[in-house]
């Protein structure tokens, strides 16, 4: 209160100018995420059917857990804590989150590198890798679930002919192979916006070190872990995180490419199957709340780790 | 077929009465197979015609789950923009709620059709949709294959892996490598949960929910049934079997390698149209007992029906639309096309669709003896029930656990999800 009257004035037409020129970017936010979610974490503590909406009642958490007796006197959990199914589909997205991202990271770093050579033709290459992200996922993925076909597909016929099998291989039909099929493909979409943002992160290198690091003799290896790498870690981190959170909810690809079996389900297919096919509204809306509340979880857990401040200016 | 003259003249009537007062714009959904949406454009076009109205088609995928996921939610928002939905015949208690009752608008032409049918989509006394065609499926046999190898039409499910066997051997070593002996829809949706009610319910294994409403899938018959479709995979059908649905199975079969299949009549047609390598050389018959007490043969009744939307903003031009989609002559359009089964009885009688489509007045018994899944046992909880099903086979049928095991768990949370009543 020491400040003077006349300044106070000045900051308050400030800080009443700078609200009134957000208020219509917090009045979007607050319609389309704000509300939606507020409205799912809301249902998910109710007993909400999509046939009448308006007959919930509030349930607390027995969406989540709860004890139920059967009618043979046996006691059970129930809720979402307690579905194994839901815990599988906890693992299946993470375990390929973590290989999926893991992978595009490292096939993203070096074709980033290789792009950023100069070479002849190097702005056609560049604009040709980011096709496969170009391409919308649900068309990719009917193409992919075509070529993965047993019977028909043409990457068993290719193999075929290449001898690399013996017989035609099930991909998205058996449980060894589904999961990998979905990776691949994955891994063939985001590939090419993981090497972008790398490549834009590999551009904005000052040249000067790479020379002074040449004149003193230093070989490309120890150039690219000591220098290279040090320096683009913010950029990369940036690229991780977003492909992590892309990753955390796989839905289309799992759902087109492979039975809906607990071998590749998902969490957001899960969510999604509980929400709209089964007469479970409420409980879809308790698992798209973990799903969210695990998203969170994770995303802070990694930027605890990378020690990433997303505050910081780089 | 004076009885269908006064239908037609009925038809004729209703849809001139209710023509003139104004031209209107309406919407339906339909996921077909094959060329089910092509021959619905056709019935429109005949509709458009007549009357002036205009519909416009909303095509979804054939997967009948993510039909009834995207209906749900268009309905569940109150949405306007579709006025008929073309409904599976699982649906009606789920969605009852929504539609309009038909009850007083179609009393004039509910008798004709199978009373069974017409039941089914009743729920609480509503007619909620109006039947445009019948689905029992059929095992389809190459009858060249079988005559060439000297083997004869199978008439248990035992005798089927055997000639499906012999027969696929023996063309493998002639040469034909990617030869099988059986598909049918092995993928974890709605269509398993028809094709394993088909080997439980032929093999004396119940009906998985019976009419009353005790929960019965946990017996041993229907654990040998599960076994049995278990050792086919990988041996007389092809592994990818397990992510096959309908059209899947029919593009290994209609490419002239398979020895049989299990599929819906709609396949019949295809299979003989112009430019199929198969024309002429399969022939149709009912899926087989099995083996156990009260093994009998048993198709799961499917079939597709019409309702209209409780949001639409034309009711009445859309129950007039429904109609005349339901209605006698097109039902004889569309078998007469597709090989589509009509609801309508007097049609298993018409001279025409006999000639065009012989199989078609031979599937009544079996229209009549079809299996219903228990979705008026289970009511909202059907597609819950269906799923956890269907998931019990399809482990089995993965190798993930023994079938005796998987079913005492299938019990279990059916139990669960069944609470003290459906």
């Amino acid at each position: 209160m020491t400040s003077p009257r006349s300044g106070s004035l000045l900051a308050r037409q400030r800080v009443r100018s700078a609200w009134l020129l957000l208020a219509p970017m917090l009045i979007v936010l607050a319609a389309v995420a704000a509300w939606p979610l507020m409205r799912t974490i809301y249902f998910g503590f109710t007993d909400a059917s999509l046939a009448d909406l308006e007959a919930r009642r509030w349930v607390g958490f027995a969406n989540y857990f709860s004890v139920v007796q059967m009618p043979s006197g046996r006691v059970v959990y129930d809720g979402l804590l307690a579905d194994p199914v839901w815990w599988r589909a906890v693992w299946n997205t993470v375990r390929f989150a973590v290989i999926s991202v893991t992978c595009e990271t490292v096939l993203g770093m070096i074709v980033a590198l290789v792009l950023n050579a100069k070479f002849r033709g190097r702005g056609i290459v560049r604009a040709a890798i980011l096709i496969p992200w170009a391409i919308p996922t649900i068309v990719s993925a009917k193409m992919w679930q075509w070529m993965l076909n047993d019977q028909f597909g043409i990457i068993n016929d290719v193999l075929l002919k290449l001898g690399l099998v013996s017989t035609k291989i099930a991909w998205t039909a058996s449980a060894d192979t589904a999961m990998v099929a979905v990776l691949v493909v994955d891994i063939w979409k985001a590939t090419p916006f993981m090497a972008l943002l790398i490549l834009a992160g590999l551009q904005m290198l000052p040249q000067e070190i790479y020379e002074v690091a040449k004149l003193d003799g230093v070989g490309a290896w120890r150039i690219f872990w000591k220098i290279t790498l040090p320096l683009i870690r913010p950029a990369l981190m940036v690229a991780m995180i977003f492909r992590g959170l892309d990753a955390l909810r796989i839905f289309d690809l799992i759902y087109v490419l492979t039975p809906n079996n607990i071998h590749t389900k998902s969490m957001s297919v899960f969510a999604r199957e509980s929400l709209f096919e089964f007469d479970k509204f409420a409980s879809g809306s308790a698992a798209s709340t973990l799903l969210f509340l695990i998203l969170a979880l994770l995303t802070m857990l990694v930027l605890w780790l990378g020690r990433i401040r997303l505050d910081k200016d780089y | 077929m004076k009885f269908h003259s006064a239908f037609a003249a009925f038809a004729v009537a209703a849809v001139l009465a209710a023509g003139p007062a104004r031209a209107v714009d309406l919407a339906m959904v339909s996921g077909d197979t094959g060329n089910g949406q092509r021959i619905l454009r056709e019935i429109l076009d005949q509709y458009e015609k007549k009357t002036g109205n205009k519909v416009g088609v909303v095509p979804l995928p054939p997967s009948a789950t993510d039909q009834f996921g995207q209906y749900r939610l268009w309905l569940a928002a109150g949405s306007s923009d579709v006025d008929v939905y073309q409904t599976d015949i699982i649906w009606a208690p789920q969605l009852a709620r929504q539609f309009i009752d038909l009850t007083e608008a179609t009393k004039d032409v509910v008798g004709a059709h199978f009373p069974s049918i017409i039941k089914s989509q009743t729920v609480d006394g509503k007619l909620v949709a109006l039947p445009i065609f019948t689905d029992a499926p059929a095992l389809y046999y190459r009858k060249d294959l079988l005559d060439k190898y000297g083997a004869r039409v199978p008439a248990s499910w035992a005798e089927l892996a055997d000639t499906a066997k012999l027969v696929m051997d023996k063309e493998r070593a002639a040469g034909n490598k990617d030869m099988w002996g059986f598909v049918f829809q092995g993928n974890a949706y709605e269509g398993l949960t028809c094709d394993a009610l088909e080997w439980v319910k032929s093999n004396g294994g119940g009906q998985i929910i019976e009419p009353d409403g005790t929960i019965s899938i946990n017996n041993p018959q229907a654990a040998a049934a599960l076994e049995m479709a278990r050792s086919w995979v990988g041996t007389i059908s092809p592994p990818g079997v397990l992510a096959y649905q309908e059209e899947e199975s029919r593009g290994v079969w209609q490419t002239g390698n398979a020895v049989f299949m299990r599929n819906w009549p709609y396949a019949y047609a295809l299979g003989n149209s112009e430019s199929s390598p198969i024309k002429g050389k399969f022939k149709v018959t009912t899926l087989p007992p099995g083996s156990g007490e009260g093994a009998r043969p048993a198709a799961t009744l499917g079939g597709w029906n019409l309702a209209v939307s409780k949001y639409s903003k034309n009711p009445d031009a859309a129950i007039e639309l429904v109609k005349w989609i339901a209605s006698p002559q097109m039902q004889k359009y569309r078998a007469l096309k597709g090989a589509y089964l009509p609801t309508i009885q007097a049609l298993y009688d018409d001279a025409d669709i006999a000639s065009a489509q012989p199989v078609i007045p031979r599937w009544k018994e079996v229209v009549l003896n079809a299996v219903p899944r228990p979705s008026a046992q289970a009511k909202t909880r059907y597609n819950e029930a269906s799923s956890e099903f269907w998931t019990a086979v399809h482990n089995t049928m993965s190798g993930e656990g023994t079938a005796a095991d998987n079913l005492a768990d299938l019990e279990f949370s059916l139990t669960r999800l069944k609470g003290t009543a459906w």
